[in-house]
Protein backbone atom coordinates (compact mmCIF):
# COMPACT_ATOMS: atom_id res chain seq x y z
CA UNK A 1 0.00 0.00 0.00
CA UNK A 2 2.62 1.94 0.98
CA UNK A 3 4.35 1.60 -2.03
CA UNK A 4 1.36 2.06 -4.67
CA UNK A 5 0.47 5.73 -2.53
CA UNK A 6 5.33 6.15 -3.14
CA UNK A 7 4.34 5.54 -6.68
CA UNK A 8 1.18 7.75 -7.13
CA UNK A 9 3.21 10.92 -5.59
CA UNK A 10 5.94 10.46 -7.70
CA UNK A 11 3.66 10.22 -10.97
CA UNK A 12 2.27 12.84 -10.19
CA UNK A 13 5.23 15.21 -9.24
CA UNK A 14 6.96 14.24 -12.34
CA UNK A 15 3.69 15.31 -14.51
CA UNK A 16 3.71 18.38 -12.46
CA UNK A 17 7.40 19.14 -13.69
CA UNK A 18 6.91 17.89 -17.36
CA UNK A 19 4.31 20.67 -17.63
CA UNK A 20 6.54 23.05 -17.82
CA UNK A 21 7.28 22.26 -20.94
CA UNK A 22 3.90 23.78 -22.24
CA UNK A 23 4.23 26.99 -20.34
CA UNK A 24 5.33 27.60 -16.46
CA UNK A 25 2.75 27.12 -14.09
CA UNK A 26 1.69 26.65 -9.75
CA UNK A 27 1.78 22.71 -10.61
CA UNK A 28 5.27 23.19 -11.99
CA UNK A 29 6.13 25.55 -8.86
CA UNK A 30 4.49 23.30 -6.24
CA UNK A 31 6.94 20.36 -7.43
CA UNK A 32 10.02 22.11 -8.12
CA UNK A 33 9.71 23.92 -4.08
CA UNK A 34 8.91 20.83 -2.45
CA UNK A 35 11.71 19.14 -4.41
CA UNK A 36 14.23 22.01 -3.18
CA UNK A 37 12.68 21.81 0.61
CA UNK A 38 13.00 17.71 0.77
CA UNK A 39 16.04 17.98 -0.91
CA UNK A 40 17.65 20.58 1.86
CA UNK A 41 15.80 18.29 4.57
CA UNK A 42 17.58 14.91 3.25
CA UNK A 43 21.24 16.61 3.25
CA UNK A 44 20.42 18.21 6.57
CA UNK A 45 19.23 15.02 8.49
CA UNK A 46 21.61 12.32 6.49
CA UNK A 47 24.80 14.87 7.33
CA UNK A 48 24.05 14.72 10.51
CA UNK A 49 22.90 10.77 10.89
CA UNK A 50 26.01 9.59 8.84
CA UNK A 51 28.51 12.41 9.90
CA UNK A 52 28.11 13.62 13.32
CA UNK A 53 26.88 10.93 14.62
CA UNK A 54 28.64 8.36 13.43
CA UNK A 55 31.92 9.57 13.07
CA UNK A 56 32.18 11.92 16.12
CA UNK A 57 29.35 11.38 18.73
CA UNK A 58 29.40 7.56 18.85
CA UNK A 59 33.19 7.13 18.58
CA UNK A 60 33.85 10.05 21.49
CA UNK A 61 30.76 8.54 23.88
CA UNK A 62 31.02 5.01 23.65
CA UNK A 63 34.65 4.41 22.27
CA UNK A 64 36.42 7.33 24.26
CA UNK A 65 38.51 8.60 21.08
CA UNK A 66 38.63 11.92 22.58
CA UNK A 67 41.35 12.73 19.76
CA UNK A 68 38.28 13.65 17.56
CA UNK A 69 37.35 16.55 19.04
CA UNK A 70 40.47 18.39 17.33
CA UNK A 71 39.55 18.35 14.20
CA UNK A 72 35.74 18.67 15.35
CA UNK A 73 37.01 22.02 17.20
CA UNK A 74 38.91 23.03 14.23
CA UNK A 75 35.33 22.38 11.94
CA UNK A 76 33.29 24.21 14.15
CA UNK A 77 35.51 27.13 13.52
CA UNK A 78 33.65 27.59 10.42
CA UNK A 79 30.61 29.04 12.31
CA UNK A 80 32.35 31.36 13.74
CA UNK A 81 31.97 33.78 10.50
CA UNK A 82 28.27 34.29 12.11
CA UNK A 83 29.79 36.18 15.16
CA UNK A 84 31.30 39.32 14.00
CA UNK A 85 33.64 39.55 17.00
CA UNK A 86 34.99 36.04 15.80
CA UNK A 87 34.64 36.13 12.48
CA UNK A 88 38.60 35.67 11.83
CA UNK A 89 38.62 32.36 13.67
CA UNK A 90 37.12 31.07 10.58
CA UNK A 91 40.90 31.75 8.88
CA UNK A 92 42.30 28.99 10.97
CA UNK A 93 40.01 26.20 9.66
CA UNK A 94 40.02 27.59 6.05
CA UNK A 95 43.81 27.42 6.24
CA UNK A 96 43.68 23.69 7.50
CA UNK A 97 41.17 23.32 4.72
CA UNK A 98 42.81 24.61 1.95
CA UNK A 99 46.60 23.85 3.10
CA UNK A 100 45.42 20.03 3.59
CA UNK A 101 43.38 20.10 0.50
CA UNK A 102 45.96 21.89 -1.83
CA UNK A 103 48.90 19.40 -0.45
CA UNK A 104 47.43 16.58 -0.88
CA UNK A 105 45.82 17.03 -4.41
CA UNK A 106 48.38 19.62 -6.27
CA UNK A 107 51.12 16.15 -6.81
CA UNK A 108 48.20 13.50 -7.23
CA UNK A 109 46.76 15.51 -10.20
CA UNK A 110 49.55 16.69 -11.58
CA UNK A 111 50.57 12.93 -11.74
CA UNK A 112 47.18 11.65 -12.97
CA UNK A 113 46.17 14.43 -15.34
CA UNK A 114 49.41 15.45 -17.04
CA UNK A 115 52.26 12.96 -16.51
CA UNK A 116 49.98 10.06 -17.08
CA UNK A 117 48.28 11.62 -20.17
CA UNK A 118 51.75 12.64 -21.77
CA UNK A 119 53.42 9.51 -20.82
CA UNK A 120 49.79 7.94 -22.52
CA UNK A 121 50.31 10.05 -25.61
CA UNK A 122 54.17 9.79 -26.10
CA UNK A 123 54.61 5.72 -25.22
CA UNK A 124 53.30 4.37 -28.48
CA UNK A 125 55.94 5.79 -30.68
CA UNK A 126 58.26 4.28 -28.34
CA UNK A 127 56.97 0.82 -29.66
CA UNK A 128 55.92 2.07 -33.06
CA UNK A 129 57.27 -0.95 -35.10
CA UNK A 130 55.33 -3.46 -32.64
CA UNK A 131 52.38 -1.70 -33.00
CA UNK A 132 49.12 -2.60 -35.80
CA UNK A 133 48.48 0.04 -38.58
CA UNK A 134 45.35 1.27 -36.94
CA UNK A 135 47.19 1.39 -33.49
CA UNK A 136 49.70 3.72 -35.41
CA UNK A 137 46.93 5.82 -36.74
CA UNK A 138 45.62 6.37 -33.77
CA UNK A 139 48.33 7.47 -31.73
CA UNK A 140 49.56 9.89 -34.32
CA UNK A 141 45.96 11.18 -34.60
CA UNK A 142 45.96 11.77 -30.26
CA UNK A 143 49.59 13.36 -30.73
CA UNK A 144 48.44 15.63 -33.28
CA UNK A 145 45.24 16.51 -32.00
CA UNK A 146 47.31 17.14 -28.51
CA UNK A 147 50.02 19.45 -29.87
CA UNK A 148 47.48 21.22 -32.62
CA UNK A 149 44.92 22.18 -29.94
CA UNK A 150 48.00 23.42 -27.17
CA UNK A 151 48.75 25.47 -29.95
CA UNK A 152 45.37 27.39 -30.81
CA UNK A 153 45.22 28.18 -26.36
CA UNK A 154 49.18 29.75 -26.95
CA UNK A 155 48.70 33.20 -27.85
CA UNK A 156 52.26 34.77 -26.89
CA UNK A 157 52.53 34.33 -30.75
CA UNK A 158 50.68 35.56 -33.73
CA UNK A 159 48.19 32.42 -35.29
CA UNK A 160 49.36 32.79 -39.09
CA UNK A 161 51.71 30.70 -41.09
CA UNK A 162 52.54 27.44 -39.58
CA UNK A 163 51.76 28.43 -36.52
CA UNK A 164 48.05 29.66 -38.06
CA UNK A 165 47.66 26.12 -39.62
CA UNK A 166 48.44 24.32 -36.53
CA UNK A 167 45.42 26.46 -34.61
CA UNK A 168 43.47 25.80 -37.47
CA UNK A 169 43.79 22.16 -37.37
CA UNK A 170 43.46 22.17 -33.45
CA UNK A 171 39.88 24.36 -33.88
CA UNK A 172 38.85 21.09 -36.32
CA UNK A 173 40.13 18.98 -33.60
CA UNK A 174 38.35 20.60 -30.35
CA UNK A 175 34.49 20.84 -32.92
CA UNK A 176 34.72 17.53 -32.88
CA UNK A 177 35.77 16.89 -29.47
CA UNK A 178 32.48 19.41 -28.64
CA UNK A 179 30.30 17.42 -31.35
CA UNK A 180 30.85 13.87 -29.38
CA UNK A 181 30.43 16.04 -26.32
CA UNK A 182 27.02 17.32 -27.57
CA UNK A 183 26.18 13.26 -28.88
CA UNK A 184 26.92 12.12 -25.67
CA UNK A 185 24.78 15.07 -24.03
CA UNK A 186 21.66 14.30 -26.09
CA UNK A 187 21.36 10.46 -25.39
CA UNK A 188 22.04 11.33 -21.18
CA UNK A 189 18.93 13.72 -21.76
CA UNK A 190 17.34 11.49 -23.38
CA UNK A 191 17.86 8.34 -21.28
CA UNK A 192 16.78 10.58 -18.12
CA UNK A 193 13.28 11.33 -20.35
CA UNK A 194 12.73 7.99 -20.99
CA UNK A 195 13.60 6.77 -16.96
CA UNK A 196 10.81 9.25 -16.14
CA UNK A 197 8.37 7.81 -18.89
CA UNK A 198 9.22 4.15 -18.57
CA UNK A 199 8.54 4.79 -14.79
CA UNK A 200 5.02 6.44 -15.77
CA UNK A 201 4.44 3.70 -18.06
CA UNK A 202 5.62 0.69 -16.59
CA UNK A 203 5.41 1.20 -12.58
CA UNK A 204 2.50 3.54 -12.59
CA UNK A 205 0.17 2.76 -15.58
CA UNK A 206 1.52 -0.82 -15.80
CA UNK A 207 1.38 -0.78 -19.90
CA UNK A 208 4.49 -0.65 -20.87
CA UNK A 209 6.63 -4.18 -20.77
CA UNK B 1 9.91 28.44 -48.92
CA UNK B 2 6.90 28.65 -47.05
CA UNK B 3 7.41 25.52 -45.48
CA UNK B 4 11.17 26.63 -44.26
CA UNK B 5 10.01 30.19 -43.05
CA UNK B 6 7.52 27.98 -41.16
CA UNK B 7 10.06 25.16 -39.50
CA UNK B 8 12.15 28.67 -38.47
CA UNK B 9 9.46 29.87 -36.40
CA UNK B 10 8.02 26.49 -35.14
CA UNK B 11 6.47 26.40 -31.67
CA UNK B 12 9.26 24.50 -29.86
CA UNK B 13 6.48 22.45 -28.07
CA UNK B 14 5.72 21.02 -31.37
CA UNK B 15 9.11 19.32 -31.02
CA UNK B 16 8.91 18.67 -27.04
CA UNK B 17 5.75 16.36 -28.70
CA UNK B 18 7.78 14.65 -31.24
CA UNK B 19 10.53 13.17 -29.06
CA UNK B 20 7.92 12.34 -26.02
CA UNK B 21 6.80 10.28 -29.08
CA UNK B 22 9.67 8.78 -30.16
CA UNK B 23 10.15 7.76 -26.62
CA UNK B 24 6.70 6.52 -25.69
CA UNK B 25 5.61 4.77 -28.75
CA UNK B 26 8.81 2.30 -29.17
CA UNK B 27 8.62 1.61 -24.74
CA UNK B 28 4.97 0.62 -25.82
CA UNK B 29 5.47 -1.41 -28.52
CA UNK B 30 9.50 -2.53 -28.92
CA UNK B 31 10.93 -3.62 -32.00
CA UNK B 32 13.94 -4.94 -30.34
CA UNK B 33 16.96 -3.39 -31.91
CA UNK B 34 20.13 -4.81 -31.56
CA UNK B 35 22.69 -4.19 -28.90
CA UNK B 36 26.24 -3.82 -29.56
CA UNK B 37 28.40 -4.81 -26.81
CA UNK B 38 31.27 -2.27 -26.74
CA UNK B 39 35.33 -3.20 -25.93
CA UNK B 40 35.27 -0.56 -22.87
CA UNK B 41 31.90 -2.30 -21.39
CA UNK B 42 33.56 -5.92 -22.27
CA UNK B 43 36.85 -5.06 -20.15
CA UNK B 44 34.94 -4.56 -16.80
CA UNK B 45 32.49 -7.75 -17.70
CA UNK B 46 35.87 -9.98 -17.98
CA UNK B 47 37.86 -8.10 -15.42
CA UNK B 48 35.03 -9.34 -12.75
CA UNK B 49 34.32 -12.49 -14.87
CA UNK B 50 37.99 -13.63 -14.03
CA UNK B 51 37.76 -13.14 -10.43
CA UNK B 52 37.95 -15.99 -7.95
CA UNK B 53 34.95 -16.56 -6.24
CA UNK B 54 35.64 -14.73 -2.31
CA UNK B 55 37.61 -11.58 -4.31
CA UNK B 56 36.24 -8.16 -3.40
CA UNK B 57 35.30 -5.16 -5.30
CA UNK B 58 34.27 -2.08 -3.70
CA UNK B 59 31.51 0.01 -5.18
CA UNK B 60 31.32 3.83 -5.18
CA UNK B 61 27.80 4.44 -5.84
CA UNK B 62 28.48 8.32 -6.79
CA UNK B 63 25.10 9.57 -7.89
CA UNK B 64 21.50 10.40 -6.53
CA UNK B 65 17.97 10.33 -7.71
CA UNK B 66 18.64 12.56 -10.86
CA UNK B 67 20.95 10.25 -12.75
CA UNK B 68 18.43 7.39 -11.28
CA UNK B 69 17.57 6.40 -15.04
CA UNK B 70 21.67 6.21 -16.74
CA UNK B 71 22.74 4.64 -13.45
CA UNK B 72 20.66 2.53 -11.47
CA UNK B 73 20.43 -0.58 -14.28
CA UNK B 74 24.08 -0.38 -14.42
CA UNK B 75 24.30 -0.84 -10.88
CA UNK B 76 21.78 -3.54 -10.93
CA UNK B 77 23.61 -5.71 -13.49
CA UNK B 78 27.03 -4.99 -11.99
CA UNK B 79 25.77 -5.95 -8.40
CA UNK B 80 24.30 -9.24 -9.57
CA UNK B 81 27.34 -10.40 -12.09
CA UNK B 82 29.43 -9.89 -8.45
CA UNK B 83 27.00 -11.50 -6.21
CA UNK B 84 26.44 -14.25 -9.04
CA UNK B 85 30.13 -14.98 -9.11
CA UNK B 86 30.17 -15.33 -5.31
CA UNK B 87 32.11 -11.65 -5.19
CA UNK B 88 32.18 -9.58 -2.55
CA UNK B 89 30.92 -6.47 -2.68
CA UNK B 90 31.84 -3.53 -0.19
CA UNK B 91 29.35 -0.24 -1.24
CA UNK B 92 29.97 3.30 -0.06
CA UNK B 93 28.82 6.62 -1.38
CA UNK B 94 30.67 10.24 -1.58
CA UNK B 95 27.47 11.67 -2.62
CA UNK B 96 25.08 12.82 0.49
CA UNK B 97 21.66 12.12 -1.65
CA UNK B 98 22.89 8.93 -2.94
CA UNK B 99 23.29 7.66 0.71
CA UNK B 100 20.03 5.62 1.11
CA UNK B 101 19.99 5.05 -3.06
CA UNK B 102 23.09 2.64 -1.97
CA UNK B 103 21.51 1.01 0.17
CA UNK B 104 18.35 0.33 -2.00
CA UNK B 105 19.83 -1.16 -4.87
CA UNK B 106 22.21 -3.17 -3.16
CA UNK B 107 19.28 -4.51 -1.55
CA UNK B 108 17.39 -5.36 -4.47
CA UNK B 109 20.28 -6.82 -6.41
CA UNK B 110 20.64 -8.98 -2.99
CA UNK B 111 17.41 -10.72 -3.44
CA UNK B 112 17.44 -14.38 -3.73
CA UNK B 113 21.26 -14.41 -4.45
CA UNK B 114 23.27 -12.48 -1.70
CA UNK B 115 23.00 -12.23 1.91
CA UNK B 116 23.54 -8.61 3.64
CA UNK B 117 26.87 -8.62 5.62
CA UNK B 118 27.67 -12.07 4.71
CA UNK B 119 27.91 -11.08 0.71
CA UNK B 120 27.83 -7.69 0.35
CA UNK B 121 28.15 -4.64 2.90
CA UNK B 122 27.07 -1.02 2.32
CA UNK B 123 28.73 1.65 4.37
CA UNK B 124 26.67 4.72 2.95
CA UNK B 125 28.11 8.04 3.19
CA UNK B 126 31.15 9.75 5.06
CA UNK B 127 31.60 13.56 4.29
CA UNK B 128 34.92 14.81 2.72
CA UNK B 129 35.35 13.15 -0.46
CA UNK B 130 39.36 13.15 -1.55
CA UNK B 131 39.95 12.59 2.23
CA UNK B 132 37.50 9.40 2.36
CA UNK B 133 39.26 8.00 -0.41
CA UNK B 134 42.65 8.52 1.10
CA UNK B 135 41.57 7.39 4.30
CA UNK B 136 40.34 3.81 3.05
CA UNK B 137 44.09 3.51 1.26
CA UNK B 138 45.21 3.37 4.51
CA UNK B 139 42.33 1.40 6.58
CA UNK B 140 38.72 1.25 5.88
CA UNK B 141 37.75 1.11 9.11
CA UNK B 142 38.84 4.22 10.13
CA UNK B 143 37.07 6.15 7.87
CA UNK B 144 33.57 3.91 8.10
CA UNK B 145 33.51 2.84 11.51
CA UNK B 146 30.50 1.50 11.46
CA UNK B 147 28.03 0.08 8.21
CA UNK B 148 25.48 1.93 6.99
CA UNK B 149 22.92 0.60 9.66
CA UNK B 150 25.54 0.94 12.29
CA UNK B 151 27.44 -2.24 13.17
CA UNK B 152 30.69 -1.92 13.72
CA UNK B 153 32.76 -3.35 10.47
CA UNK B 154 34.91 -5.67 12.75
CA UNK B 155 31.25 -7.43 13.43
CA UNK B 156 30.89 -7.86 9.63
CA UNK B 157 31.81 -10.84 7.85
CA UNK B 158 32.36 -9.69 4.35
CA UNK B 159 34.72 -7.49 5.74
CA UNK B 160 36.95 -10.55 7.08
CA UNK B 161 40.57 -9.79 6.36
CA UNK B 162 39.72 -6.46 4.66
CA UNK B 163 41.77 -3.71 5.59
CA UNK B 164 42.47 -1.56 2.85
CA UNK B 165 42.93 -1.00 -0.49
CA UNK B 166 45.54 -3.56 -1.16
CA UNK B 167 42.61 -6.14 -0.27
CA UNK B 168 40.34 -5.26 -3.10
CA UNK B 169 40.54 -6.35 -6.68
CA UNK B 170 38.55 -3.80 -7.92
CA UNK B 171 37.21 -0.42 -7.13
CA UNK B 172 34.36 0.57 -9.41
CA UNK B 173 32.55 4.06 -9.80
CA UNK B 174 29.39 4.33 -10.54
CA UNK B 175 29.18 8.49 -11.04
CA UNK B 176 26.76 11.16 -11.67
CA UNK B 177 29.46 13.48 -11.36
CA UNK B 178 33.25 14.20 -11.88
CA UNK B 179 34.25 11.89 -8.48
CA UNK B 180 36.04 9.08 -11.11
CA UNK B 181 38.48 12.21 -11.18
CA UNK B 182 39.25 12.17 -7.41
CA UNK B 183 39.45 8.38 -7.58
CA UNK B 184 41.68 8.03 -9.94
CA UNK B 185 44.22 10.73 -8.46
CA UNK B 186 43.95 9.62 -4.84
CA UNK B 187 42.91 5.91 -5.09
CA UNK B 188 44.55 5.08 -8.57
CA UNK B 189 47.82 6.87 -8.48
CA UNK B 190 48.65 7.02 -4.47
CA UNK B 191 47.52 3.64 -3.70
CA UNK B 192 47.62 1.30 -7.50
CA UNK B 193 44.10 0.22 -6.77
CA UNK B 194 42.46 -0.90 -10.25
CA UNK B 195 39.48 1.16 -10.91
CA UNK B 196 36.71 0.91 -13.46
CA UNK B 197 34.47 3.85 -14.24
CA UNK B 198 30.34 3.96 -15.04
CA UNK B 199 28.93 7.29 -15.92
CA UNK B 200 26.35 8.91 -17.06
CA UNK B 201 26.44 9.65 -20.80
CA UNK B 202 26.86 13.19 -20.73
CA UNK B 203 30.69 12.90 -18.66
CA UNK B 204 31.85 9.61 -20.55
CA UNK B 205 33.64 11.60 -22.95
CA UNK B 206 35.65 13.18 -20.56
CA UNK B 207 37.31 9.63 -19.15
CA UNK B 208 38.34 8.18 -22.34
CA UNK B 209 41.80 9.79 -22.25
CA UNK B 210 41.74 7.83 -18.91
CA UNK B 211 41.02 4.68 -20.63
CA UNK B 212 43.94 5.51 -23.26
CA UNK B 213 46.39 6.10 -20.00
CA UNK B 214 45.30 2.75 -18.56
CA UNK B 215 44.54 4.71 -15.90
CA UNK B 216 41.37 2.56 -15.65
CA UNK B 217 40.82 -0.66 -17.17
CA UNK B 218 36.91 -0.21 -18.37
CA UNK B 219 34.17 2.15 -19.16
CA UNK B 220 30.23 1.80 -19.01
CA UNK B 221 29.26 4.74 -20.48
CA UNK B 222 25.18 6.26 -19.82
CA UNK B 223 22.15 3.97 -20.67
CA UNK B 224 23.71 2.48 -23.20
CA UNK B 225 26.41 0.87 -21.20
CA UNK B 226 24.22 -0.05 -18.78
CA UNK B 227 22.01 -2.16 -21.78
CA UNK B 228 25.40 -3.43 -23.10
CA UNK B 229 26.31 -5.05 -19.08
CA UNK B 230 22.31 -6.53 -19.13
CA UNK B 231 22.88 -8.32 -22.35
CA UNK B 232 26.68 -9.57 -21.25
CA UNK B 233 24.79 -10.99 -17.67
CA UNK B 234 21.93 -11.83 -19.93
CA UNK B 235 19.42 -9.31 -17.93
CA UNK B 236 17.13 -7.74 -19.52
CA UNK B 237 16.28 -4.83 -17.36
CA UNK B 238 14.91 -0.52 -17.50
CA UNK B 239 18.78 0.32 -19.64
CA UNK B 240 17.59 -2.69 -22.42
CA UNK B 241 13.95 -1.70 -22.47
CA UNK B 242 14.82 1.79 -23.33
CA UNK B 243 17.06 1.36 -26.39
CA UNK B 244 14.57 1.45 -28.46
CA UNK B 245 13.33 4.55 -27.24
CA UNK B 246 16.89 5.81 -27.46
CA UNK B 247 17.81 5.08 -30.93
CA UNK B 248 14.35 6.24 -32.34
CA UNK B 249 14.54 9.19 -30.33
CA UNK B 250 18.81 9.99 -31.89
CA UNK B 251 17.04 9.65 -35.31
CA UNK B 252 14.68 12.45 -34.87
CA UNK B 253 17.70 14.61 -33.08
CA UNK B 254 19.40 13.99 -36.71
CA UNK B 255 16.82 14.97 -38.37
CA UNK B 256 15.41 17.96 -36.62
CA UNK B 257 19.40 19.51 -36.56
CA UNK B 258 19.38 18.70 -40.48
CA UNK B 259 16.08 20.49 -41.19
CA UNK B 260 16.76 23.22 -38.95
CA UNK B 261 20.26 23.83 -40.57
CA UNK B 262 18.30 23.56 -44.35
CA UNK B 263 15.76 26.26 -43.07
CA UNK B 264 18.38 28.35 -41.11
CA UNK B 265 20.55 28.71 -44.41
CA UNK B 266 17.36 29.29 -46.79
CA UNK B 267 15.90 32.19 -44.56
CA UNK B 268 19.46 33.81 -44.07
CA UNK B 269 20.29 33.70 -48.00
CA UNK B 270 16.80 35.07 -48.68
CA UNK B 271 17.34 37.96 -46.29
CA UNK B 272 20.48 38.96 -47.44
CA UNK B 273 19.38 38.74 -50.98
Amino acid sequence: MGTTIGIFIAAGLTLCIYSFLYKDNPFYKFAEHLFVGVAAGYTIATAWHQTVVRQIWHPVVTEGKFTLLIPTAIGMLMFSRFIPKYRWLIRWALAFTIGVGAGASIPLSMHSFIFKQTEATLQPFSGIGNLQFTAIINSVIIALGLLCTLIYFFFSVEHKGAVGVASKVGIFFLMVSFGAAFGYTVMARISLLIGRIYFLLHDWLHIAR
Amino acid sequence: MKILDKLATLDRRYIFLMVALTVIVPLLFPIGMPITVTKEVQTVYDYIEKLPPGSTIMLAMDYDPAALAELYPMNLAVLRHAYSRDIKVIGMTLWITGATLGNLVMREAAEGIAQEGEDYVYLGFVTGAASVIMGMGEDISAVYPTDYGGRPLSEVPAMKGIKNYKDIDLLIDLAAGATPESWIAYAGSKYGQTIAVGCTAVSAVGYYPFLNSNQIIGLIGGMKGAAEYEKLIEARGTATAGMDSQSIAHILIIVLIIVANISYFAVRKKTTV
